[in-house]
């Protein structure tokens, strides 16, 4: 099953990354072989013993300095189904809170040989300062409002699934992009492989220069949705408001949230997307979330496939 | 004492319209007599003779912006560390900014930041004061007192005056003391703890930004409250291609307004970020590749007075940490030489605009006896040799904190001699 995954590109590819920062550091190919790496390890979680031995031996520290229950649950459920050893060290609990820095806590980690550590820090660039100062490879589980590589890698897998290609469909994003690191990866992600973009929401959470980056800006949801494959809907952080950047939760659902009405304008086979957790009725109505057309509990199954092939590849596909 | 004669250089004196080979004697701290012509066999036989042929001999540069930290931060730099540093880089006079610990609000700092700088000797000290007490935007510090202490100026530097009401009294008040106000011009609520220049790169770096026109916001207020009641105004530091033009505008209008930008403005832009570099974390931040033409277009035309370094000493500890949670500034008293003559070897500004940036319009903006190579001021001289190439290299640098963007790179130029009142603070002669 091994051998099979890396023989599924072209000969003379090879996966090469250390780390994984971002997904602007990834090339297409590299995009495409982890996704078929992820598709073929999908399977060993549907088998009644959900175990290889792929990374036996292995030790895996997930460094969590935010608060998450998905990801860093996912990491390690993708971890122990390749049978590494993992340990998880979060804010609560770790020197941080007694002012240790970050590079203190990589150095005493290090001194320990690791071999690999999935960082998740509300400060973007901090996966690259902490793979810097240290000989294990590094995971970014998301930093600040940079990139959440794997929740985006997650994202392409499932509308790949779902769709069949990436390549040439349209997906719209909504909400609030400034803030987004799982929007920059997708961004990023999905422009990568040939997908056009279109990302609305209120202007004060749509961050300058993001056209760049390759999406196409648009005045209203309607306009994004327009003709949609997917539409993908990010969680509103209700902290926002007190910095007036939308007047109040019952304005942004009534302008900005994804409703039955408002997917009428998207294709009818179009998929609905969130990276979770869900605000259910403010950015998306219950009865999207939990309908037909919701791939929000695939994307949830296809991270533990996604993380696996990280994992994996990092580690040179189970070369010692 | 023996007097001293730089004989055969090229000197470069624009306050005195002097752009010629010649030579200076120096007698008994002064600058006694300069010479256009071949100097007596008399003169050369009773001074020690200072060749300087192929070097240019300036008026001793003086940086008005830097930060000395002392008191309260000596784990960055010290008045010793930092004047000797100022000496090394060509610099015999720097204005230090007042946020040290506690802030430079009283004659009692005053005369504590005089005191080390003259027990140092490496350069002369102008401190400038606080404009609010302990800069923190509330009441007025005592002007009168700061200025008879010694303060050449008065600047809430880093703690920018937010509330217009107070900046206007200080404008006001400091005609009666006759005391300069610099402004660090930031308007803090658009600038919220930005990271760098706002743009595309702040997005895909996920950083928060500092757009322009945070900047260019209150340079407008200062400008206009400054006009409104009739008192020069200098403004700190800048950046964009707004300010420039803002203040090209104000001078126009003939509004007492004068300006200087870093070396790092019109060498860098916000793509020396990269990777989350630290050393390219400064407020403010560095801009675009526009921004900088601008500010080149600024210096070239006269629009901007000076160039001054905001010379930021940090300990390593202070950048090698999360890009948000990185120190703000850099180091410049020993790179400035080198990065501003790059701006003469690409024609941008002739020499004398160089030495006029450097010397003379710092000694103007702050009324300093300096500046000058007229006989019978204080010997203060700059050596350069415009062609020498050195590394600059972390083992170099004199000041106590190593934080630069330039470390490692290859520059051109040096100061190679600086005279401090006829005796040498920095000599690298062979």
């Amino acid at each position: 099953m091994l051998t099979q995954s890396t023989n599924i590109m072209e000969e003379d590819y090879t996966f090469n990354h250390k780390h994984i920062l971002g997904l602007e550091q990834l090339s297409a190919n590299d995009i495409t072989f982890l996704l078929k790496t992820a598709e073929s390890f999908k399977e060993i979680s549907t088998r009644q013993i959900k175990k290889v031995p792929a990374l036996r031996g292995r030790t895996v520290i997930n460094l969590f300095f935010e608060p998450s229950t998905r990801t860093k649950l996912s990491f390690e459920v993708a971890a122990k189904r390749m049978s590494a050893d993992t340990f998880n060290i979060s804010a609560s609990t770790s020197s941080l809170k007694k002012g240790e820095t970050l590079i203190d806590t990589a150095r005493n980690l290090a001194a320990m040989n690791p071999d690999i550590i999935i960082l998740r820090h509300s400060y973007s660039g901090s996966p690259g300062l902490l793979a810097r100062h240290i000989k294990a490879s590094v995971i970014n589980a998301g930093d600040g409002t940079h990139e959440h590589p794997s929740q985006g890698l997650l994202d392409l897998m499932t509308v790949q699934e779902a769709k069949g290609t990436i390549k040439g469909l349209k997906v719209a994003i909504i909400g609030d992009i400034a803030h987004s690191r799982v929007a920059h990866s997708n961004i990023i992600g999905f422009s990568k492989l040939g997908a056009d973009i279109f990302v609305a929401g209120p202007a004060t959470l749509i961050p300058p220069g993001v056209n760049q980056m390759g999406a196409t800006t648009c005045k209203t949801i309607a306009e994004a949705i327009d003709g949609a494959d997917v539409v993908m809907t990010l969680r509103i952080q209700m902290e926002r408001q007190s910095e007036s950047l939308f007047p109040s939760v019952r304005e942004y659902a009534n302008h900005f949230g994804i409703t039955p009405q408002v997917m009428r304008l998207a294709k009818p086979e179009a998929i609905i997307m969130h990276p979770g957790p869900i605000n259910r009725g403010v950015e998306l109505s219950p009865e999207l979330a939990d309908g037909p057309r919701s791939v929000i509990m695939n994307q949830v199954t296809n991270g533990v496939a996604i993380r696996m092939a990280l994992l994996y590849s990092i580690m040179g596909g189970g070369e010692s | 004492m023996k007097n001293t004669l730089l004989l055969n250089g090229r000197i470069i004196d624009p306050a005195n319209n002097i752009d010629a080979t010649g030579s200076i004697l120096i007698e008994q701290g002064l600058i006694n007599k300069v010479f256009l012509s071949p100097p007596p066999a008399s003169v050369l036989e009773q001074c020690e003779v200072i060749d300087v042929s192929d070097k240019w001999i300036v008026p001793g540069l003086i940086d008005m912006h830097v930060h000395l930290r002392e008191p309260g931060q000596e784990y960055k730099e010290t008045i010793a560390s930092g004047c000797k540093a100022a000496a090394s880089g060509g610099f015999t006079g720097v204005a230090c900014m007042p946020n040290t610990t506690p802030v430079n609000d009283g004659q009692e700092i005053t005369s504590f930041i005089l005191a080390k700088a003259a027990e140092a000797g490496h350069c002369r000290v102008y401190p400038v004061g606080a404009i609010s007490k302990k800069s923190s935007g509330s009441e007025l510090s005592e002007f009168g007192e700061l200025k008879q202490a010694g303060c050449v100026a008065l600047s809430d530097d880093g703690l920018p005056v937010m509330d217009s009401q107070l900046m206007r009294r200080a404008l006001e008040y400091s005609g009666n003391h006759d005391t300069l106000l610099i402004s660090h011009s930031e308007e803090m609520p658009l600038s919220a703890n930005g990271a760098m220049n706002e743009g595309a790169l702040s997005t895909s770096l996920g950083l928060r930004g500092i757009p322009h026109v945070a900047e260019e916001i209150m340079i407008y207020r200062d400008i206009a409250l400054a006009c409104y009641v009739g008192r020069p105004i200098h403004i700190a530091h800048i950046s964009t291609r707004e300010s420039v033009d803002l203040i090209r505008r104000a001078k126009a209008k003939g509004c007492q307004v004068t300006t200087e930008t870093t070396p790092h403005y019109f060498t860098l832009t916000e793509e020396a970020v990269g990777d989350y570099d630290t050393h390219a974390k400064m407020n403010p931040p560095l801009r675009n590749s526009d921004d900088r033409l601008a500010i080149q277009e600024g210096l070239a035309d006269g629009t901007i007075d000076a160039i001054a370094t905001d010379h930021a000493p940090h300990a390593d500890m202070e950048k090698d940490v999360e890009f948000d949670l990185a120190a703000n500034g850099i180091i410049g008293l020993e790179t400035s030489v080198p990065l501003s003559l790059a701006l003469v070897r690409d024609n941008i500004i002739s020499p004398s605009q160089f030495v006029e940036l450097l010397a003379v319009n710092p000694a103007r903006i702050l009324k300093l006896n300096a500046g000058t190579l007229s006989p019978g001021t204080p010997a203060d001289i700059t050596v350069i040799d415009p062609g020498k190439t050195f590394t600059y290299s972390k083992e170099s640098i004199v000041s106590k904190s190593k934080n630069s963007p330039f470390v490692d790179l290859n520059l051109q130029g040096k100061a190679i001699l600086t005279i401090l009142a006829g005796k040498p603070t920095y000599s690298e002669r062979d």
